[in-house]
């Protein structure tokens, strides 16, 4: 499947291969299953040793980002358009969670949060966890998203509140202060 | 009600993106400004609190399986060479050993999945190595690293400080091994890091079994209902002690 040589071949390993996690993570909060996020998380990696030779140095972990990105998107495009289409997904929207006692707070917590993430919209989601997961910079999520520095600031600011939001839906107390 | 600068300069300040004049003139306006400052709290809030619930979900060890495979190098598809043959004649031959050992004894059956969890807990180990991904509880006391472990198991994970015996305890995490999630104990041994991937099994108590998978060493032995798999580049030897260390304990 690849054409790379030996010494390409190597260069990737040593470039590419240690971001299989950051490539992972964002296409699992990208697709929300997990199942995808492998499939299309190795078809991206593919990619990227396809293309290896259009690499000239620089971040390869935002380079990858940028093609794991792509990958989900066409990906979505295919399997579940409408996604793309929602700006806010109502059914998606956080419910009550009955938790089974057992189930620490920290876990109870980790769900709701996930709940909440996975209810923005991809393009929100996707900023969410490039900078509060991934930590990449203004530059990189410009980079990898391709929209200018001065968007990131903006999607960044609205992202942020309708996560705490989607949080928060069930308290009044917070929902009067957005107004 | 917001402030202008919500959507833009706050953000960058917040995520010290800022140039150090920018930043500075921003901290003037949090002064008087009455929502910025109040934004700012939430924003760390909210930061503080995806960091604590560990939402980032690493890649599965079949993904890597997976891309690894991928990137070996196409064998040549011209006709069938002499020594190719040989390989298909061994493998066919071995394929028939292998059949024929299943019925006769289990235990082959019990190699092939120690291979296959040693793989994965080597890779769990080395993948552990990179920054920020060993401890999740970064403690040398007992108590601490058992307090953090707390709600988080279904068994009582012996967690255990070696440190006058050569194997400091340097903290705890939880990990995933073979789709289940395991505990690990991480120590500093000799010259080494060491991890001790822990779990609760069904399964009778077996003495220690030794191997190695791409340059690292493991030891897998089961007791009181845990199974335990301590792993690390350093020598067998080592990870020896550190074996008979967790049974001597145990069995006080």
């Amino acid at each position: 499947m690849n054409d790379l040589d030996a010494e390409e071949r190597l260069r990737f390993e040593q470039l590419v291969l240690p971001h299989i996690d950051a490539a992972f993570n964002l296409a699992r909060w990208l697709l929300r299953r997990r199942e995808d996020a492998e499939e299309v998380a190795q078809e991206a990696l593919l990619r990227a040793c396809r293309f290896f030779r259009g690499f000239h140095g620089g971040d390869a972990r935002a380079w990858l980002l940028q093609i794991v990105r792509n990958t989900c998107y066409s990906w979505l495009e295919k399997n579940r358009p409408r996604e793309l289409m929602v700006e806010f997904d109502e059914e998606l929207h956080p419910r009550p969670i009955a938790t089974p006692e057992s189930i620490a707070i920290a876990d109870e917590d980790r769900e709701r949060l996930s709940r909440a993430l996975e209810s923005l919209p991809p393009r929100f989601r996707e900023i969410l966890v490039l900078r509060e997961l991934e930590g990449c910079s203004y530059k990189e999520i410009a980079a990898i998203t391709s929209i200018p520095i001065g968007t990131v600031m903006s999607s960044l600011s609205r992202a942020r509140r309708q996560l705490c939001s989607a949080l928060t839906s069930s308290c009044h107390k917070e929902a009067s202060r957005e107004v | 009600m917001r402030c202008d600068f919500a959507n833009s300069l706050l953000q960058g300040y917040f995520d010290r993106e800022l140039s150090a004049a920018s930043a500075a003139e921003f901290e003037r306006h949090l002064q008087y400004c009455v929502h910025c400052p109040v934004e700012l709290v939430d924003m760390d809030l909210l930061s503080e609190r995806l960091q604590l619930a560990q939402l980032y979900e690493a890649a599965p060890a079949s993904l890597r399986r997976k891309i690894r495979a991928d990137l070996q190098p196409v064998a040549p598809t011209t006709a069938m060479s002499q020594p190719l043959l040989w390989h298909w004649l061994a493998a066919a031959a071995l394929l028939l050993l292998v059949i024929a050992g299943w019925r006769v004894s289990p235990s082959l059956r019990t190699d092939d999945y120690q291979a296959e969890l040693a793989e994965e807990i080597v890779e769990a180990h080395v993948h552990s190595l990179q920054p920020g991904h060993l401890t999740s509880i970064s403690s040398n006391d007992e108590k601490d690293v058992k307090g953090w472990f707390r709600g988080k198991l279904t068994f009582v994970l012996p967690v255990l400080d070696f440190a006058n015996d050569g194997f400091a305890l340097q903290g705890g995490r939880l990990d995933v091994v073979q789709e289940r999630s395991v505990a690990v104990l991480v120590y500093a041994g000799p010259k080494h890091l060491v991890n001790a991937f822990m779990w609760p099994t069904g399964e009778r108590d077996a003495s220690p079994r030794a191997g190695s998978w791409q340059g690292y060493q493991w030891i897998d032995w089961r007791q009181g209902k845990i199974e335990f798999c301590v792993v690390s580049d350093a020598p067998t030897a080592d990870l020896q002690q550190l074996q008979r260390l967790f049974t001597r304990q145990s069995h006080k």
